[in-house]
C-alpha cells in the first residue's frame, strides 16, 4: 500500500466509532462585525500602538502626502506596481523620485537596493490594526513589499472593517480567484531575546500607512 | 559558556549528541534542568511576561469564550472526519498547482523532502521554523544528504548557532540570554556567512540587527525554502503561516522551490474558518492582537513567489493519537503555547527536560501518543503534572488537559502491569495480603513486630533500596504496635 492509502486506512481505522451522524455543529455565526464607535478612529490607534504610523488625509491629497512622506524618510527611490494610480505616480516623479517598475520583474538584489515601495491594499482591519494584501496590480507580487526596507501604503476609509471576520469575509474573492494574501500588523518586529520586543528583522522596518478618506 | 569546535565534516552548526528518545525520564532530566539557576530565573521572567500580556489581550475580546468553544467544535469536526477533509486539500492543492506528498512516518517525510532538494540541485535550503521537522529532524537529514539547512526565525538562529535544542515551541530560546546570545553571534556567525559585526553589544535591537545582516545574504540566493504550516484550509487548498519577523515571507516569497512540511491535523474546513483561529493564536501565544505577518498561499500564483510548490502530509503517530476516542483531543492544538507559559512544572523546569519537541502541558499528553510508551522518557511524561488544571482554562481549543493526562497514566499503568518490574510485584504482594482476612492479619504481625522494634523512632528516614526509592522523597511512619483490627478484636471480643 502507498503512503497515502495506508495513511487514510489508518485515518478510518482510527475513527471506527465515529458513527453516521452529522455531529460536531460549530456554534458561530460568521462575518460578523464588531460594534466600534468610531472604526476609522480604531485603526489608527491601534496601527499606532503596533508603531506604524498612519496619516489621514483627504483623497485628493494623497499625491502630495506622498510626495511629502518620501522626502522626510529620505526615500529616492521607490518601486511602483503597474497598477497603482498614475495621478500619485506623476506627483511623485514631478518631485523627483525616482520610479522603479517591475518590469521586467526586478530581481532580489535590485530590490534590497531599492530604498523603499508604494503599494495599495485590499482591506484593513481596524480592531487588530491589520492591512492585508492580496498582490493585484495596484499592490504588486509579494516580493515588491517585502525585500525593500520602507514601506508606504495607501489605504481607502472604505476599505477599512472593524475585525478578523469582515476581512475574512472580503478576501474570499481573492482566494478563489488564486490570489495570495499578506497580513501586515505593524513593521517587522521580534520578541526572541528575553522577549524584549525589537522593532525591524527581516521585513520592511519602516511602514508607513496612508489613509484617504 | 562552552564554544564548540566547528567540525570540518559538517555544513552546519552540529546540535547536542544524543536522540530525544535515548534521554532518562522526566524527574531525571528535571532534577538537572532545577539545578540550573540562569535556566531558571529566564524562564521565571519570561513565562511571567507573556502570561501578562495574554491576559491584557485575551480580556479585550468580549466573545473569547465563544471563540474558543468555536474552535473545539470546528477542530473537533476535522478529527471526526480527517479523511474527507485531507482528500478534499489534496484536490484543491493539486488544481492550484502544488504537488502532495504523503509521509507515514518522520523517516519517509526527511526522504521526501531530500529527494525534492535534490531534484533542484541546491545545496542550501531556508526554513521557516517549523515543529512537524523538529519532530523529524529533518536538518539532520539534510545534513547527512551534504544539503545545508539554515534556521532563519531569530530565536531558532541562536539555538542552531548555539549547538543547542529549542525549549519551547515559540520562543525556542527562551532559556538563552542576551549576553548568551552574543557571544554564539561572535563565535558562530562567520562560520557560516555573514560574521556577526565585531564590536555588537548586548542590546537586543543590536544582535536583531547582526541577525538580519547574517541572514539576508541566505534570503537573497536560498533557491529553495523548507516550511511548516499553522493551518491548511481544505476547501481551497490555501497554507497559512503565521510569524513575526519576516523570515517567513522571505522564505515563503523569494526560492522557486517551496516545501510545506505539514501535520495531518492542521486542516480546517474552510477559509471562513480562519476568522476564529486568527482572532485566537495571536493573543493565546505571543499576546498580540495580530502577529506582524501572516502569509496565505494556494498553490502556484503565476508570476508571484515559487513556482516549484510541494506541500508534505505527514501522520508520524498522528493516526495513533487518532484512534484513541479520549486521546485524540489533543490533536485540536495549533501550537500556542499558552498551556507551557502558565504549567507551574514547565516553570521551574523549562523545555529540555520534556525529551521532546513539545514541551509543558501540551506535551506530556501529545508525545506519549505520537511515539507511543515504549521509552522510559513517554511514560514518565504523563506523570510530569500536578494535574492543577491552568493549561485548561487558557487553551484557545478547550483541551481538557487533566482528562488526558489521567487517561495516559492509566495506559503507562496498563502497559508496566504486564512488564517484569518492581511495581508489578509491589502490587501482587498487595494483592495477597489484601484478598483474605489471614492474610492481612500475618502482614499486620510482621509490622507490629517493626512497630515494637523501631518504635521509638517514630519515622524511617532513610531505608535501603528497594524502601529507598519511598524514603529519597519522603518519611515512612514506623508501623503501631497494635493493628486497628488486633486491638478491636481484642477490647470488642
Amino acid at each position: 500500500m502507498n503512503a497515502r492509502d495506508e495513511i487514510l486506512a489508518r485515518v478510518r481505522a482510527g475513527l471506527a466509532d465515529r458513527g453516521t451522524g452529522a455531529g460536531h455543529p460549530v456554534d458561530w455565526v460568521y462575518g460578523r462585525a464588531t460594534p466600534l464607535p468610531d472604526v476609522l478612529g480604531r485603526f489608527v490607534e491601534r496601527c499606532e500602538d503596533y508603531q506604524a504610523r498612519v496619516i489621514r488625509v483627504a483623497a485628493p491629497d494623497v499625491g502630495p502626502t506622498l510626495v511629502r512622506v518620501l522626502r522626510e524618510s529620505g526615500i529616492t527611490s521607490a518601486v511602483w506596481p503597474a497598477g497603482l494610480d498614475a495621478g500619485w505616480r506623476a506627483a511623485v516623479l514631478a518631485a523627483g523620485v525616482t520610479v522603479i517598475a517591475d518590469d521586467p520583474p526586478l530581481t532580489r538584489r535590485q530590490l534590497d537596493e531599492t530604498g523603499g515601495v508604494v503599494t495599495a491594499a485590499r482591506v484593513a482591519v481596524a480592531e487588530t490594526g491589520t492591512i492585508v494584501l492580496d498582490h493585484a496590480a495596484d499592490q504588486g507580487r509579494r516580493a515588491l513589499s517585502l525585500v525593500p526596507d520602507f514601506h508606504l501604503a495607501i489605504v481607502r476609509g472604505d476599505q477599512v472593517v472593524s475585525d478578523v471576520p469582515e476581512a475574512v469575509a472580503v478576501l474570499r474573492a481573492s482566494i478563489d480567484a488564486g490570489r495570495p494574501l499578506t497580513w501586515i500588523s505593524g513593521g517587522s518586529a521580534t520578541s526572541d531575546i528575553e522577549l524584549e520586543r525589537v522593532e525591524g528583522v527581516h521585513g520592511p522596518r519602516t511602514l508607513v500607512i496612508v489613509l484617504a478618506e | 559558556m562552552s564554544v564548540i569546535a566547528p567540525d570540518e565534516t559538517r555544513r552546519t552548526p552540529a546540535p547536542p549528541p544524543g536522540t530525544f528518545l535515548g534521554m532518562p525520564a522526566f524527574p531525571v532530566n528535571a532534577e538537572q534542568q532545577l539545578a540550573n539557576a540562569q535556566l531558571r530565573a529566564n524562564l521565571a521572567r519570561a513565562t511571567a511576561t507573556i502570561r501578562a500580556k495574554r491576559a491584557l489581550r485575551v480580556a479585550e475580546v468580549p466573545q473569547w469564550e465563544d471563540l474558543r468553544a468555536a474552535a473545539a467544535a470546528i477542530k473537533d469536526r476535522v478529527l471526526a472526519n480527517l479523511d474527507t477533509y485531507l482528500l478534499q486539500a489534496e484536490a484543491n492543492l493539486t488544481k492550484a498547482g502544488a504537488t502532495v506528498h504523503w509521509a507515514r512516518d518522520g523517516d519517509e517525510a526527511n526522504r521526501i523532502v531530500t529527494e525534492l532538494v535534490r531534484a533542484t540541485g541546491a545545496t542550501d535550503v531556508v526554513k521557516v521554523k517549523s515543529m512537524v521537522t523538529q519532530e523529524t529532524d529533518l536538518n539532520e537529514a539534510l545534513e547527512r544528504a551534504g544539503i545545508a539547512a539554515w534556521e532563519t526565525d531569530l530565536a531558532e538562529l541562536i539555538v542552531q548557532l548555539g549547538h543547542d535544542r529549542p525549549s519551547h515551541v515559540l520562543v525556542p530560546a527562551i532559556h538563552r540570554n542576551r549576553r548568551e546570545i552574543r557571544e554564539i553571534f561572535l563565535a558562530e556567525m562567520g562560520r557560516y556567512g555573514t560574521p556577526a559585526p565585531p564590536g555588537l553589544s548586548d542590546d537586543p535591537a543590536e544582535l536583531a540587527g547582526a541577525a538580519r545582516a547574517h541572514l539576508r545574504e541566505k534570503f537573497l540566493v536560498a533557491d529553495v525554502a523548507i516550511s511548516g504550516g499553522n493551518f491548511i484550509v481544505a476547501d481551497t487548498g490555501t497554507l497559512v503561516v503565521v510569524e513575526s519577523e519576516g523570515n517567513g515571507r522571505m522564505c515563503l516569497t523569494l526560492p522557486d522551490t517551496l516545501i510545506s512540511v505539514v501535520g495531518i491535523e492542521k486542516l480546517v474546513p474552510t477559509f471562513e474558518d480562519l476568522e476564529v483561529f486568527l482572532r485566537l493564536l495571536p493573543r493565546s501565544s505571543t499576546g498580540e492582537r495580530m502577529n506582524p505577518y501572516t502569509s496565505m498561499w494556494t498553490g502556484v500564483t503565476a508570476g508571484d513567489g515559487p513556482q516549484n510548490v510541494h506541500v508534505v502530509l505527514v501522520d508520524n503517530g498522528r493516526t495513533r493519537a487518532l484512534a484513541d476516542p479520549v486521546g485524540r483531543e489533543a490533536l485540536r492544538c495549533i501550537r500556542c503555547s499558552a498551556c507551557m507559559n502558565i504549567c507551574p512544572v514547565y516553570r521551574e523546569v523549562g523545555g529540555h527536560a520534556y525529551g521532546s519537541v513539545y514541551p509543558g502541558p501540551i506535551g506530556i499528553v501529545l508525545t506519549p501518543q505520537l511515539r507511543g510508551l515504549d521509552s522510559a522518557i513517554d511514560r514518565s511524561l504523563p506523570f510530569a503534572s500536578t494535574l492543577c488544571g491552568a493549561c485548561v482554562e487558557v487553551c484557545p481549543v478547550g483541551i481538557d488537559f487533566p482528562k488526558l493526562i489521567v487517561h495516559l497514566r492509566r495506559l503507562v499503568a496498563d502497559r508496566e502491569r504486564t512488564e517484569p518490574g518492581l511495581e508489578p510485584a509491589v502490587m501482587a504482594v498487595g494483592e495477597w495480603a489484601f484478598g483474605q482476612g489471614k492474610h492481612l492479619s500475618l502482614v499486620e504481625r510482621v509490622a507490629e513486630i517493626a512497630g515494637r522494634v523501631f518504635g521509638p523512632w517514630r519515622f524511617f528516614r532513610k531505608l535501603p533500596w528497594p524502601g529507598s526509592l519511598w524514603t529519597s522523597g519522603r518519611d515512612l511512619p514506623v508501623p503501631p504496635r497494635e493493628s486497628f483490627r488486633h486491638w478491636w478484636k481484642r477490647v470488642k471480643p
